[in-house]
C-alpha cells in the first residue's frame, strides 16, 4: 500500500503546506466555476465568460504595475467589463463583434502593461503569473478575500436560483411570470465576473475559462436535471483540479527533471478529456433511451 | 526619433514585408469571419497556434511550423467536433487546452517568460528574412484559395439550406474555411502576437460594415484600414519599443469607434431628412 | 400507347414513384406518388410532423428514400438539380451582414461554383431582370439585414428563379404572416409562376390562403399522401381514410377547416385543427 502511494504521490506531497492550500483553494474555485458554468453554457455566454477573464487579466497587469494586489485588478476590470457587455448590443452577433473589439483593447492594454511590468519592475514573471496563474503561491490575505467572495456569491446564487433558471431556459416565459429578466441578467453577469476573476487569480486569466465551461458542458451531456448537473459539474471541476495538482507535483520527477509540468497544462487537458468522454457517454445513454433529447 | 532606420534596418524590412502581407490577407479573411459569425474561432485559433509556437521554441525549430501544425490541428478539431452543435463550448475548450499545452512547453524550456511574451504579444525584431518570405508565399496561397472559395463561402454563410440544395457540402466548406483561418493565424501570430491577431482580423471589417454593405467595397475599405493599422503600428512600435500588438488593437478600436459614430450620424441625418 | 405514356412522362415536371422513408421503425412517408405538370400550382398541405419537410428533402435530393424514385422530365433527379428553385423557410439574417439585396440574389445563379467570380454584364442583366420580376428593384442595393421579412422573402424567391427552374419549391413561406400579407405573397408567386411558366409547389400547414390559386393539392397525413383537385380531396371520406380515424371537413365563409369528426373524441383521438394560427390567438 505504501509503495502504491509512493508512486502516485511524490514525496513531500502531503506534508507540503503549499500543496494543501492549493488543493483547498483549487477545489473552492473549481466548484464555484462548475456551478455557475452550467448557467453560462445554458445561456450560451461562453465567449462572454472567456472575455471577462481576459479583461481581468488586463486589470491585473495594471494592478501589478502600481503595486496593488492583482486580485483587485482582476475583480474591478472583470466586473466593469461584465456590466459593459450587458449593455452593449441588442443582437447577439453585434454584441459579439463589439465584445471582440473591446476585448482587443483590453488585451492590447494588457500587452502594454505587461511590457511595463517586465521593463520597469524587472520582474519578468509578471506575465506568467497573471496569465497562467500560480496555484502554489497565494498569500493568506488573498485566501480570506476568496473565501468571502465564495460565500457571498454562493448566497446570491441560492437567492436568485429559480428566476435565474427560468430566465435562462425561457426568457419570454420568465417575463410573463413576472421575473425581472433584465435585473437577473445584470446580477448574473456580476456574479459570473466575481467567480471568474477569483478563479483567474488562482489558475490564471487564460485558464479560468476551462473550469467555467468544460465541466458544465460535460455534465450537460449526460444529465438534464439541473441540480445533478451542477453537482456533477462541480465534481468534475474539483477532480480535474486535484488530479492536475497531483500530476504537476509528481512531474518534478518526470523528464526534464526538476522542472515540473505546469498545473495549467493538466487541468484543461483533463477537463477536455472529461468533456469528450461525456459526449460519448451522452451518445450511449441516448441510444439506450436512458435520456432523451431536450 | 523619426529616423530612416525604420525603413532601412534589416529587421524592419522583414517586418514591413511580413506585416504588409499579413494585413492584406487578414482584411480579406476577416470579411468572412464577420459574415460567418466566427468571431470566437478567430480569437481562439491564434492562441491554439501559440501552443505550437511554444513547442517549436522548446524543440528549437522554426516557429512557423509549430504554429502551422497546431493551428491546422485546432481548426480540424473545432470543425469536426462542432459539426452539429456547441460551437462556442468546443472552441473554448480547445482554446484552453491549447493554452495549457503552450504553458507546458514554455515551462519546460528555458525561455519561459520571454518566449511566452513574444508569442503572445508579438515583437518586430523577431521576424527573420526567411520568415518574411515564408509569410509572403503562404499569404499569397491563402489569397488564391480564398478567391477560389469565395462564392460557396458566401452562399453557405447566408443559407445552409440553399447551399445544400444546390449540392454544396456546408461542412466541407466550413472545414476549408477553418483551415484557411488557421493558416492565416499562423502567419499573423509572429508579427502581431497570438492575443491580438484577431484584432487585425476583425477590426477592419467590423468598422467597414458600418459604412457600406457592398461586399466588394467592404473588402476594399477593410484592406485600406488594415494596411493603415499595420503600417502605423510598425512605425509607432519602432519608435517607442512598445509591443506592436498594443498599437494594432488600439488603432483598430479607433477605426471601429469612428465608423460607428459616422453610421450613427448617417442614420440621424436620414431620419431628419424624411 | 406506350409512346403516349412516355410522352406524358417526359413532359411531367416532377413525378415520384412510391416514395418510402423510414426513421427507426416508423414510416415517415409511405408510398407517396405525385405528378406535377408544367405550370401547375400545387399546395403541399399537412400539419407539423406530417412529413412535409421530409418529402421536400427527398425531392431536393438531400435525403435518399428507402424505396422509390424522383423523376424530372422523365429523368432521375439528383441533388443540385438546376431545374428546381428552392426557397427555404425563414432565413435569419444578421442586421449588420455586409451583403446587398442584389448580392444575395446573385448567389442563386452561381453561389455554388468554385473559382473567383468575374463580373459579367450578362450576369448583372439577368439579376436585374429577376429583381424587376419580383418587384424588388427598390431595395436591391440596400443591406439585406435591414430589410423587412417580406422584402427578404422576395429576394429569396428571386434567387431561386435565377437558374430558370421549371419547378419552384417554397417551404412554408406563409407561416408567421398575417392574412393580408399571406394573400399578397401568394398573388406574387402565382403571377411570377404564370409569367415564367414555372410549376410551383408551396408547402403550408393552412390551405386557405391558397384556395384561389391552387390547381391541385397534395395532402399529407400519417406519412401518406393524396393528390388531386381541392374539391376532390377535402372531403370527409377521403381524409378519414387517409388519417385512419374520423375526420370532418367544415366549410365556413369560403374557408376550409379540418377537425376530428363525430366519434373522434370518444375514440380518444385529438382534434386536429387547420385554422390559421393567427385566428386562434388566445
Amino acid at each position: 500500500m505504501n509503495h502504491i502511494l509512493e508512486i502516485l504521490f511524490a514525496p513531500g506531497f502531503f506534508q507540503s503546506e503549499e500543496v494543501m492550500n492549493a488543493l483547498i483553494l483549487g477545489s473552492i474555485v473549481a466548484a464555484m466555476s462548475g456551478v455557475i458554468g452550467v448557467f453560462v453554457v445554458m445561456r450560451r455566454q461562453s465567449f462572454a465568460g472567456h472575455a471577462i477573464s481576459d479583461f481581468g487579466g488586463a486589470g491585473a497587469a495594471i494592478a501589478f504595475l502600481i503595486g496593488v494586489n492583482t486580485l483587485w485588478g482582476f475583480l474591478s476590470f472583470g466586473v466593469f467589463a461584465a456590466i459593459c457587455m450587458e449593455f452593449l448590443g441588442k443582437h447577439a452577433h453585434e454584441r459579439d463583434l463589439a465584445t471582440g473589439i473591446i476585448l482587443s483593447i483590453a488585451l492590447g492594454l494588457e500587452s502594454l502593461f505587461l511590457y511595463f511590468d517586465t521593463h520597469f519592475t524587472g520582474k519578468a514573471s509578471a506575465p506568467m503569473l497573471i496569465l497562467f496563474g500560480s496555484i502554489f503561491v497565494v498569500g493568506y490575505s488573498t485566501v480570506k478575500i476568496i473565501v468571502f467572495l465564495t460565500v457571498t456569491t454562493a448566497i446570491v446564487i441560492c437567492i436568485i436560483y429559480r428566476p435565474l433558471l427560468l430566465s435562462s431556459i425561457d426568457p419570454e416565459l420568465a417575463i410573463t411570470r413576472g421575473v425581472s429578466v433584465r435585473v437577473i441578467n445584470i446580477v448574473f453577469i456580476i456574479v459570473l465576473a466575481l467567480i471568474v476573476e477569483e478563479c483567474s487569480l488562482i489558475t490564471g486569466s487564460l485558464l479560468s475559462t476551462a473550469l467555467l465551461i468544460g465541466p458544465a458542458a460535460a455534465a450537460l451531456h449526460f444529465t438534464h436535471k439541473i441540480r445533478w448537473t451542477m453537482l456533477w459539474s462541480a465534481l468534475i471541476g474539483i477532480i480535474s483540479m486535484w488530479l492536475g495538482i497531483v500530476f504537476s507535483y509528481d512531474s518534478y520527477r518526470w523528464p526534464p527533471y526538476g522542472k515540473g509540468w505546469a498545473v495549467s497544462f493538466f487541468v484543461p487537458m483533463l477537463i477536455f478529456l472529461f468533456y469528450l468522454f461525456s459526449k460519448l457517454l451522452g451518445k450511449i445513454l441516448k441510444a439506450r433511451r436512458v435520456i432523451y433529447d431536450a | 526619433m523619426l529616423s530612416l532606420g525604420m525603413f532601412t534596418d534589416s529587421f524592419m524590412i522583414n517586418a514591413w514585408i511580413s506585416g504588409t502581407m499579413v494585413a492584406i490577407i487578414c482584411a480579406f479573411v476577416g470579411y468572412f469571419v464577420v459574415v460567418r459569425q466566427s468571431v470566437f474561432a478567430a480569437h481562439a485559433l491564434p492562441q491554439v497556434g501559440f501552443a505550437g509556437g511554444a513547442g517549436a521554441v522548446l524543440w528549437n525549430f522554426n516557429p512557423i511550423y509549430g504554429l502551422l501544425t497546431f493551428s491546422i490541428l485546432g481548426a480540424i478539431s473545432i470543425g469536426y467536433l462542432s459539426r452539429k452543435e456547441e460551437n462556442d463550448v468546443i472552441t473554448a475548450l480547445i482554446l484552453v487546452a491549447a493554452l495549457g499545452t503552450g504553458a507546458l512547453f514554455l515551462g519546460l524550456s528555458d525561455k519561459y517568460a520571454a518566449g511566452a511574451y513574444v508569442l503572445l504579444f508579438g515583437q518586430i525584431v523577431g521576424v527573420s528574412f526567411q520568415q518574411a518570405i515564408e509569410t509572403v508565399v503562404l499569404g499569397s496561397i491563402c489569397i488564391l484559395i480564398l478567391a477560389f472559395l469565395y462564392r460557396p463561402l458566401l452562399l453557405t454563410s447566408v443559407s445552409k439550406e440553399i447551399a445544400e440544395a444546390k449540392g454544396v457540402s456546408t461542412s466541407f466548406i466550413q472545414m476549408c474555411f477553418l483551415l484557411l483561418l488557421g493558416v492565416v493565424c499562423a502567419i499573423t501570430v509572429p508579427v502581431v502576437g497570438a492575443l491580438l491577431c484577431f484584432s487585425l482580423l476583425i477590426a477592419p471589417t467590423a468598422a467597414s460594415i458600418y459604412i457600406t454593405s457592398d461586399p466588394k467595397k467592404v473588402m476594399l475599405l477593410s484592406l485600406v484600414i488594415s494596411l493603415i493599422m499595420m503600417w502605423l503600428s510598425l512605425i509607432l512600435a519602432y519608435i517607442s519599443g512598445f509591443p506592436i500588438g498594443f498599437f494594432v488593437s488600439i488603432i483598430g478600436a479607433f477605426f471601429y469607434a469612428f465608423a460607428r459614430i459616422i453610421s450613427f450620424y448617417k442614420l440621424k441625418y436620414k431620419i431628419v431628412r424624411h | 400507347m406506350i409512346e403516349s405514356n412516355k410522352f406524358k412522362e417526359v413532359n411531367m415536371v416532377l413525378s415520384t414513384d412510391n416514395i418510402c422513408v423510414k426513421f427507426d421503425d416508423r414510416y415517415v412517408l409511405k408510398n407517396v406518388n405525385l405528378k406535377i405538370k408544367s405550370g401547375e400550382f400545387i399546395g403541399l398541405i399537412g400539419s407539423n410532423g406530417a412529413g412535409k419537410s421530409t418529402l421536400l428533402k427527398v425531392i431536393l435530393g438531400l435525403l435518399t428514400p428507402d424505396k422509390g424514385s424522383i423523376n424530372m422530365f422523365g429523368k432521375k433527379s439528383k441533388r443540385g438539380n438546376r431545374l428546381i428553385g428552392y426557397v427555404p423557410q425563414k432565413v435569419f439574417l444578421d442586421s449588420n451582414i455586409p451583403l446587398r439585396g442584389r448580392d444575395l440574389v446573385a448567389l442563386g445563379l452561381d453561389g455554388h461554383k468554385f473559382g473567383f467570380p468575374l463580373p459579367s454584364r450578362e450576369k448583372r442583366r439577368h439579376v436585374d431582370e429577376i429583381l424587376k420580376a419580383v418587384d424588388a428593384e427598390k431595395f436591391a442595393d440596400s443591406p439585406v439585414g435591414k430589410l423587412s421579412g417580406g422584402e427578404q422573402q422576395r429576394l429569396f424567391i428571386a434567387q431561386a428563379l435565377l437558374t430558370d427552374p421549371k419547378l419552384l419549391l417554397l417551404d412554408e413561406p406563409l407561416s408567421n404572416l398575417d392574412i393580408k400579407s399571406a394573400y399578397e405573397v401568394v398573388q406574387l408567386i402565382s403571377r411570377i409562376a404564370r409569367e415564367r411558366k414555372v410549376a410551383v409547389m408551396l408547402v403550408a400547414h393552412d390551405m386557405n390562403p391558397l384556395l384561389g390559386v391552387m390547381n391541385k393539392v397534395i395532402y399529407l397525413a400519417e406519412g401518406k399522401a393524396v393528390m388531386g383537385k381541392t374539391d376532390k380531396i377535402f372531403r370527409d371520406d377521403v381524409l378519414t381514410s387517409l388519417y385512419g380515424y374520423p375526420v370532418q371537413v367544415l366549410h365556413a365563409n369560403g374557408r376550409i377547416m379540418i377537425v376530428g369528426g363525430q366519434g373522434a373524441m370518444t375514440a380518444g383521438f385529438p382534434i386536429e385543427d387547420h385554422c390559421h394560427p393567427s385566428e386562434v390567438r388566445k
